[in-house]
């Protein structure tokens, strides 16, 4: 069995991993969380990948820098609003 | 199992980075680019010509580049920023041709991750630091310095860190030597998720953000930070110190906006277009900045391609006026680059790059907007218009072919060649192509004459040795001899001595600036001031064979006699020594006299027996026989010793070539001292005997082998590179020099004469463009007719039909009316881009195209707003006869999937199969992703299901259906009773046809997901894939399991109930699996040389091809894995990414050898290649052999 202090240490190591390395899931994320930061990630990676963002801007027939601006604007929001938090 | 090599075969075309400064040495005007995964070194050289001068594979993916300048210093670094987690540091080595890592500092995890610095990088004016930036959160700063030794040092990473913030672009300030402070645009988004109302939404706003690096203190600061336009996207630093107020031009959607610290806005809304639909915003891409010693001024170029010159009026610190002028419109770039000499470099998003030089600097009266009339209305900001119009202010100077993107690619062999061609779909909009691409190094026809005969050699010669021209073309035929001289024209000239009445086996000048002349009755030796010399056979002996240099002359008689002549001090033809041999000469060869030696150390000889010989010229042992090599099986035809060029690290060599009568031709090393020989390499040309010919290429010596096709022979990098020229059949060549042409040849086909240099060395393939109207999506060959049918869609893009302004016309239109335009120039619609119009809105056509006479044959425009997605011939039970299906979609939307239904339109061919007429339209209720014929149906794939129609007169009959596919069909190959289905995110799947019962059903899947782009059947059990990530993989299904199937009569259809996994009952295994580092659009199939074995060639997003040849022997497959081994620890990626872990980027590589970093081993230092080659119990050369024998496969 974990001691109380082990936790606390465990915890802490958490919150320190999850500040460094966004988007390390918890045990309480929700789905609207997870899945934005799935999205996020997708974005940055087809910015950060010339050849896809290239892909996607021949599909939508736009410049490659427009697709990575709209790309990059989507990061904000890419999953619409949060749901509204239900009180427990 | 299938073992494969990958090998690039044309490195990607287009350009994802770009930066100018000079590199190699002061001075040097040059570019570095970067191709995804390899950087190049570009410089254009006096006649404006773009020269590739390095290019290196960097096994990781480049994201960005910037010049990095110490002060004080007058050549530059270069700071990469990768996927590797580490930041590199590039110094260009002009010793090695090649960019050394100077620093390598590791910061953070691999991958193109949001938070791991790479994205952006930028350095201080001054060279005092560097800065990171990461899509998200992450900017790293290090500070550069120098040691006593005047080395570059770095520091270690200091961070400037902001959670939650997204950045969009970063740039260094010019701020003189104050601290070097860095902007960027940053958008918080910290508080959107906790708030479910949208309120923080609607006011978040970017910022511009200033980081300072304070040197007293060595840390970051967040020194200020400033709400902008919300459509910021850009950032262009302006100079500052004492050269100009300092500050950035934020670039916003329709806005440039001057900001600095203190500072006001500055705000002019960019010009647009006259025809662009108001609800479209123009957005500034790339920008290129000039400063002058006292002026400085920038372009700008937006989305359309529209640049603009970016002007600012100032008075000491304050900024009184931001000017947007129309200067110029290209197709959008990557990145663009101000070369100092006056010239612009404009790296496309797609397409072919180009080189502009300035014919002005936009100080002519176009549309210009400022800051100071800027008029604010109740509905914003008072909109600014402009017509584009034709070039201007830039002159295009050089084109850089780019096949970026290729859609699709077949290899078919539709013009009865002897290897197929390359069918590629290239490029987008209106500046799509459809490119033949052959195989070999494209030759530039300068001129072509007709000839009274047909001659049997050709000759050129200088008049005097100190000349750089050549001055005379001599033609020998079989009765005479005809003497071109090369002046501003060529003509017939009397007077230089040559007897006109024989014919010549040879014409040479010699060192005292003398002519020879070798003629079957002897020699006539012409001297400088015209007088003659002759020298004649003895008997009624005739000179066979011949050679000379410009010392040395080599004659062999009828009947075997060898005779060897020297030049002596006083410009007498001696005659040193006699050989009689036992039988006629096949040939002889003696290599050009070595600089500041007396004479060439080594003839060789050949003859009909099957032996060559090499015998020394010395004059102690003359003619006396050093080596034998016996050819086996066939006989000598042509010899030649050619002298390779060294680099730093190798040595040059002497390479013996023997073209043989069966059309081999072998090359051996020849040892300097003793004339042995060694390390023997052949290689089948073709079916002709090849002829051997001397050349130059780079001003080092190259060769010329005429077989059934020409070949060109030549060192590169310290390796001989042998491979085909695409130009027609040659009967004879010789070099050629002149003004207009420095390294060209004079060749004989056909009775004609013609003039030619190679277009650019290290290009595979050769093409022929035809243009299109729309982005290319699909091709299928006609297997009857030989000809091309493909499809073209567009979105944003108003038909051709619609199109009001006649600027407007369509690429492929245009170019039939005015046939031979120069092609540097481009068409108004190619320059401008196709009319925009709103998303959701598709402009599509069908195309026939003849590839014979490269012509577009018909065209049939689609109209009611439908998109083209999937073409196939199809051979139809009923009409009997070949249809051509093609599947479309309906007001197609993207992100997500929508589309209000489909169609298969089935076309009939015209009686002279140039026309198509429609037979019927069949609706789906969704896009038709893919079409396949098979055994008189159509195979068509609309959305999740999989269906087989039959041809009916109305329209087509659904008559089965499987709806059991996950998501979205995009590909469809049958054989036998079995089809393959690729799914868009699922992989391949197996699907089992019953005829009898009349079902279709999956049995077999794969257990890992695929974006799959393409497929290709290898045998009935094994597909190749590619998926949009850039992995290429090979599906086995395993033997049991494809018995079983084929055996169980029920054909595993009681299995098919339960399934495994959520899917099929059987799972396929992935045999093979490499990751490209680039979208893979196409792959295809065929051997690229003759009689050759099938190679799998795949085509990618960026335009590079590359080839995966199967390994057929287990000591190969073993030989390969231990060099990749040594390979990876010998020769490390330039950017620090680790090879393995690049090559199994989403899943582990497996059973695919990369054929590129094996090839870096001709450019490891000897000691590295002989300690590899020492473990691996070879020798450097036997490793060497091996990777030529494998690319031989290929290329």
């Amino acid at each position: 069995m974990a001691s109380a202090a082990d936790r606390l240490n465990i915890s802490s190591q958490l919150e320190h991993l999850q500040s460094r390395h966004v988007g390390t899931g918890h045990a309480d994320a929700t789905r609207h969380e997870w899945a934005v930061n799935i999205h996020r990630d997708s974005y940055a990676s087809y910015v950060g990948h010339h050849a896809m963002a290239s892909y996607f801007a021949v599909a939508n027939g736009e410049s490659v820098g427009r697709t990575k601006y709209e790309f990059t604007q989507k990061m904000l929001l890419p999953c619409g609003l949060p749901p509204e938090l239900e009180e427990e | 199992m299938v073992h494969l090599y990958n090998l690039t075969l044309q490195k990607s075309g287009g350009i994802t980075a770009a930066a100018y400064g000079n590199f190699s040495a002061a001075k040097a005007q040059e570019i570095v680019v970067v191709r995804n995964k390899v950087i190049e070194l570009l410089r254009p050289d006096d006649s404006g010509r773009v020269q590739t001068v390095s290019s290196m594979e960097a096994f990781g993916v480049v994201r960005s580049i910037c010049a990095l300048r110490l002060a004080g210093a007058n050549r530059d670094y270069l700071c990469v920023g990768s996927d590797s987690g580490r930041v590199v540091i590039l110094q260009f080595k002009k010793e090695r041709n090649a960019f050394v890592k100077v620093h390598q500092e590791t910061f953070g995890k691999s991958g193109c991750r949001r938070v791991v610095p790479g994205q952006f990088v930028c350095a201080d004016p001054k060279g005092r630091a560097i800065c990171l930036g990461a899509m998200e959160r992450s900017k790293l700063v290090y500070v550069m310095n120098r040691d006593n030794e005047a080395n570059l040092t770095i520091s270690s990473p200091l961070e400037a860190n902001k959670s939650h913030a997204i950045t969009y672009h970063m740039c260094a300030l010019d701020c003189g030597l104050d601290n070097p402070v860095f902007a960027a645009i940053e958008l918080d988004y910290g508080e959107v998720d906790d708030d479910p109302t949208g309120e923080v939404v609607a006011e978040t706003q970017k910022h511009l953000t200033y980081y300072e690096l304070d040197l007293g203190l060595n840390h970051v600061v967040r020194k200020w930070s400033e709400p902008i336009d919300n459509g910021a996207n850009h950032l262009i630093p302006v100079p500052g110190g004492s050269d100009g107020p300092g500050g950035v031009l934020v670039c916003c959607e329709n806005f440039i906006i001057y900001r600095h610290q203190d500072h006001e806005e500055v705000r002019a809304v960019i010009p647009r277009r006259t025809s662009l639909p108001g609800d479209r915003g123009v957005l500034i891409v790339s920008s290129a900045g000039h400063k002058s010693k006292k002026s400085f001024f920038f372009l700008a170029q937006s989305e359309y391609g529209d640049i603009y010159k970016l002007s600012i009026e100032y008075s000491g610190d304050k900024v009184s006026e931001v000017k947007v002028k129309y200067f110029d419109t290209i197709p959008p770039c990557v990145s663009m680059c101000v070369l100092k000499t006056g010239f612009l470099f404009a790296a496309s998003e797609f397409g072919n790059h180009a080189l502009y030089q300035f014919a002005g600097i936009g100080d002519d009266d176009a549309v210009e907007s400022s800051s100071a009339s800027l008029m604010e209305t109740e509905q914003g900001y008072e909109p600014v218009f402009f017509d584009p119009r034709r070039l201007t202010n830039l002159y295009p100077i050089d084109k850089i072919d780019s096949l970026c993107p290729i859609l699709d690619m077949q290899a078919h062999n539709l013009t009865e060649e002897d290897t197929p061609q390359l069918y590629t779909l290239c490029g987008t909009g209106a500046r799509s192509s459809l490119r033949i691409l052959r195989q070999g190094i494209g030759m530039n026809e300068l001129a072509m004459s007709s000839l009274p005969g047909q001659p049997n050699a050709i000759f050129t010669v200088k008049k005097k040795s100190s000349d750089q021209y050549d001055g005379y073309i001599v033609v020998s035929f079989l009765n005479a001899t005809l003497v071109l001289a090369i002046g501003d024209t060529v003509t017939e000239v009397s007077d230089s001595g040559i007897l006109g009445t024989t014919m010549t086996l040879q014409v040479c000048l010699m060192n005292d600036d003398s002519l020879l002349q070798v003629h079957a009755g002897g020699l006539r030796h012409i001297k400088a001031d015209k007088r003659i010399n002759e020298w004649r056979t003895p008997g009624r002996k005739q000179i066979s064979k011949c050679t000379c240099n410009s010392k040395q002359v080599v004659i062999a008689l009828t009947g075997g006699e060898v005779i060897y002549f020297e030049l002596d001090s006083a410009g007498q033809l001696i005659e040193v020594e006699k050989l009689e041999t036992n039988g006629d000469i096949a040939c002889v060869d003696i290599a050009p006299v070595p600089e500041g030696a007396l004479r060439s150390r080594f003839l060789a000889m050949g003859s009909y027996d099957g032996t060559v010989r090499v015998m020394s010229l010395n004059s102690d042992d003359c003619l006396q026989t050093l080596a034998v090599q016996a050819l086996k099986g066939s006989t000598p035809s042509s010899l030649l010793i050619l002298q390779t060029a060294g680099t730093e690290s190798l040595q040059g060599s002497l390479l013996l070539n023997v073209g043989m009568a069966n059309g081999v031709l072998m090359r051996a090393t020849l040892d300097q001292v003793s004339g042995q020989l060694s390390d023997m390499r052949v290689r089948f040309l073709g079916t002709r005997a090849p002829k051997l010919v001397r050349t130059s290429v780079r001003g080092e010596s190259a060769l010329v082998a005429l077989s059934s096709r020409p070949w060109l022979g030549y060192s590169e990098k310290g390796t001989f590179v042998l491979s085909p020229i695409s130009y027609v059949a040659l009967e004879e060549v010789c070099s050629f020099s002149s003004e207009a042409c420095p390294e060209g040849v004079v060749a004989i086909s056909n009775q004609t004469l013609r003039i030619a240099s190679v277009e650019r060395l290290g290009e595979n393939f050769h093409q022929t463009t035809i243009k299109l109207r729309y982005t290319p999506r699909a091709m299928s060959a006609n297997p009857d007719t030989k000809m091309v049918a493909l499809i073209e869609s567009d979105q944003c893009s108003v038909p051709v039909g619609e199109r009001e302004s006649p600027e407007a016309t369509s690429a492929d239109e245009a170019s039939e009316a005015n046939g031979d335009e120069d092609e540097l120039n481009m068409l108004p619609v190619e320059q401008y881009g196709a009319p925009k119009s709103s998303p959701g809105t598709w402009a599509a056509c069908v195309r026939i195209i003849d590839p014979k006479d490269a012509k577009s044959q018909y065209v049939l425009e689609l109209g009611k707003n439908e998109s083209a997605i999937s073409i196939c011939h199809v051979y139809l039970t009923g009409p009997n006869e070949l249809l051509l299906a093609v599947g479309t979609a309906q007001n197609l939307t993207f992100a997500p999937r929508n589309c209000d239904g489909g169609f298969i339109h089935l076309y009939r061919y015209g009686t002279d199969s140039k026309t198509l007429s429609l037979v019927h339209s069949t609706p789906t209720e969704g896009p038709v992703g893919a079409l396949c014929g098979y055994r008189g149906h159509l195979l068509a794939g609309v959305n999740n299901s999989l269906r087989l129609y039959d041809f009916g007169k109305k329209k087509l009959l659904r008559k089965l259906e499987n709806r059991n596919f996950p998501n979205f069909i995009t590909t469809i190959h049958a054989a036998s009773d079995r089809i393959y289905v690729g799914d868009v995110q699922e992989s391949i799947h197996f699907v089992k046809y019953k005829a009898d019962e009349g079902s279709m059903y999956i049995f077999a899947d794969d257990t890992k997901p695929a974006y799959m782009t393409a497929a290709l059947p290898l045998d009935f059990d094994t597909l190749a894939g590619a998926d949009k990530f850039g992995n290429i993989f090979v599906n086995r299904l395993p033997k049991d399991i494809s018995e079983d199937m084929d055996e169980d009569p029920t054909g595993g259809k009681n299995i098919y109930s339960q399934g495994v996994l959520n899917g099929a009952p059987n799972k396929s295994e992935t045999c093979a699996r490499t990751f490209i580092g680039e979208t893979v659009c196409a792959l295809t199939k065929g051997a690229l040389q003759p009689g050759g074995i099938d190679i799998i060639m795949y085509g990618t997003f960026l335009g590079g091809i590359g080839a995966l040849v199967p390994f057929q022997t287990r000591s190969e497959i073993d030989f390969f894995i231990t060099l990749e081994m040594h390979m990876r620890q010998e020769a490390s990626s330039i950017v620090g990414r680790d090879h393995m872990a690049f090559r199994s980027y989403y899943a582990p590589v497996k059973n695919v050898i990369d054929g590129d970093l094996c090839e870096q081993f001709g450019a490891l230092a000897p000691e590295v290649q002989r300690r590899i080659a020492e473990d691996m119990d070879r020798t450097p050369g036997e490793i060497l052999k091996r990777l030529e024998q494998i690319r031989a496969i290929a290329v």
